[in-house]
């Protein structure tokens, strides 16, 4: 078994209460960095763990907590960001279900370091029991003396509360995020200035995803160097990934980081390869914006090593032949499944979550996803690929956030990878509507498995 | 783009939910009461099933934020109504990994089922049903999920809709 760093008490019963969770060691962390450390200590430690950001830029979480401005006299924030959306990503909602505490420690740890005396979790309002389920953490933390004010007799205070979000994806964006939190429409904003200049407020705030504030737990537990040991080169430390589409083990797996994907996707620790016996055609291995690739490019890079679950390694090949680890939502596509149709549903989804603010996201999407309906429909010309890429390309890189290269990215490296599937939409229109283009040639070069069809 | 659904009914807020309001208004610092817009919505939507023009006119007044302050944000985020809904939405996930494992069979189903469209309430009121984008939880997909509390439904059937579509009506009964 692997280790386990957030995950380790995931199965004790009531581990969901502050009681169980403070008899597994929980809290420890508070105990230790309120007591013992200084604010500047605890970043220094999460500096050296070498954590990037796990809601899927990858920013390393100490640089950007250096950043933080320290005006006297003005109040600085925290926000967690729990607006968890991204298709094929769900571990943020896994994690706050079963071990809420281990966020509200996190949040404590990491307001501590950054000398916030307010904090919030920005909650997608869909997850209203996780909202429930967090609130009752809360009051029992406070309860216990681990909020509130002068926390363990410190002199630290700390308040926490959970925001609900109104449903909209951009808001997992920070800056939209921010807005969300002060009342408004979730429209990014154009940066500079930063959010560790001008967040919340208008006061310097850090946002940070679930997980990597879950992160700083373990972090400082064990110091930032034994973090750092985990994982390979600038991948630290362990990921949570969720794992669906087609696997036959679906569910929130912790792995450290520079596991071979091929162990993770077919070893019965992890997803135990694809259901119902079928083969591999296609995955996406980090939520739908990460670009999708065929089975033939996922096991081996391009120089013909074996590929990792690492930031590195998934980018490897760049565009061509990588992809990008972005928030750990995994996707495998089996056989059956029909690429320009998987194209066309995350297309309707950017077009569907674009805030209206940039032209070429508001228009772009909209364009590209009743080109790819077209297409899917059996309605499309040979040239729509080019005007796809050609739309893509004028999306990405111009637009206020990067929800604009979200939506490019799965479309222009679906035509890249399969365009032989959608050209023959096109030429078998008829046929299209009624089956799948199928394995062709992007089957996974791995020997099949002898299993019996469930 | 934005229709406000006009009704003449006038809405008034209890001291119950006025007290709740006051709760979440007391998280933010003084003068940015205007962050309470969005937990105040899910509220009032809760008590009401829906925004109202009155409702909201009632919150910017509660808030002291200009109407449109209220509709633009009513209008933006997809959980709120701007119109009546059945008594159970059923929401159910149709992105990417919830469509590759059969959430469009799922919406079929239900469509057929309920004998109303994407949007429509049932003629007695209790139901209506629609496609949302990704909710969250792709490993226990098709899921769908039922407001104000947002309960949960996972690895959806022909059958366990069929349960669920069942045990909403003899609760409504009760």
């Amino acid at each position: 078994m692997a280790r386990k760093l957030l995950l380790e008490h995931i199965n004790v019963p009531g581990i969901n209460t502050f009681d169980v969770y403070r008899s597994k060691g929980g809290y420890a962390a508070v105990e230790k960095a309120l007591k013992t450390l200084t604010p500047e200590e605890v970043v220094e430690e999460v500096k050296k763990s070498g954590l990037r950001g796990r809601g899927g830029a990858g920013f390393p979480t100490g640089m950007k907590w250096s950043f933080l401005a320290k005006p006297e006299g003005v109040a600085r924030y925290l926000v967690c960001n729990a607006d968890e959306s991204e298709p094929g990503t769900f571990k943020d909602r896994y994690l706050m279900t079963y071990i809420p505490h281990l966020l509200i420690e996190g949040m404590i740890v990491s307001s501590f370091a950054l000398g916030a005396k307010v904090s919030y979790i920005y909650v997608r309002g869909e997850m209203m029991p996780q909202i429930r389920i967090l609130e009752k953490a809360i009051a029992e933390a406070k309860n216990a003396g681990f909020l509130g004010k002068n926390i363990l007799g410190t002199g630290y205070d700390l308040e926490l509360y959970v925001q609900p979000g109104g449903g909209a994806y951009i808001c997992g964006e920070e800056t939209a995020l921010l807005e969300s939190l002060e009342g408004k429409r979730g429209n990014p904003r154009i940066k500079p200035p930063f959010p560790a200049i001008a967040g919340l407020y208008g006061c310097p705030t850090v946002v940070n995803n679930v997980e990597s504030i879950a992160a700083v737990v373990p972090i400082i537990n064990d110091g930032g160097e034994e973090y750092a040991k985990i994982g390979i080169g600038r991948s630290t430390g362990t990921k949570l990934i969720s794992a669906g589409g087609n696997v036959k083990k679906p569910g929130v797996y912790e792995i450290d980081l520079g596991l071979p994907v091929e162990e993770f996707l077919y070893s019965d620790e992890y997803c135990g390869g694809i259901a119902n016996g079928k083969r591999l055609k296609a995955v996406v291995a980090g939520g739908s914006s990460v670009p999708i690739l065929p089975a033939n490019l996922f096991f081996k890079t391009i120089n013909n090593e074996p590929r990792l679950m690492s930031y590195e390694s998934l980018a490897d090949g760049g565009f061509v032949s990588g992809t990008m680890m972005g928030s750990g939502g995994f996707i495998a596509y089996d056989e059956d499944q029909c690429i320009v149709r998987n194209t066309w549903n995350f297309t309707r989804f950017y077009h569907h979550e674009s805030c209206g603010q940039c032209s070429p996201c508001r228009e772009g999407t909209g364009w590209m996803e009743k080109v790819l309906h077209r297409l899917e429909h059996g309605h499309g010309k040979l040239s729509d690929m080019d005007l796809l890429v050609d739309v893509s390309k004028k999306i990405e890189g111009n637009t206020i956030c990067p929800l604009g290269d979200a939506a490019a990215w799965p479309v222009a490296s679906a035509i890249r990878h399969f365009r032989d599937e959608f050209e023959w939409h096109v030429t078998n229109g008829a046929e299209a509507v009624t089956r799948n283009y199928g394995l062709a040639h992007y089957a996974d070069p791995l020997p099949k498995k002898e299993e019996p069809v469930a | 783009m934005l229709r406000v659904e006009e009704t003449q009914t006038p809405v008034t807020f209890s001291p119950e939910l006025i007290a709740k309001f006051d709760d979440i208004v007391s998280r933010y610092p003084a003068g940015k009461q205007k962050s309470a817009l969005l937990p105040i919505l899910h509220l009032v939507q809760a008590e009401f099933g829906w925004l109202s023009t009155s409702a909201m006119d009632k919150v910017a007044e509660y808030l002291k934020i200009q109407d449109i302050e209220v509709y633009e944000v009513a209008s933006f985020y997809s959980m709120y109504f701007l119109k009546p809904q059945g008594k159970y939405v059923l929401e159910v996930c149709r992105t990417g990994p919830c469509e590759i494992v059969g959430a469009g069979k799922i919406m079929d189903y239900i469509e057929q089922k309920l004998g109303v469209k994407e949007g429509e309430v049932t003629a007695d009121g209790l139901f209506s049903w629609r496609g949302v984008e990704c909710l969250a939880a792709c490993g226990y997909a098709p899921v769908l999920q039922i407001g104000p509390e947002y309960t949960f439904y996972e690895n959806l059937t022909n059958s366990s809709v069929d349960t669920l579509i069942a045990d909403l009506k003899a609760k409504a009964k009760n």
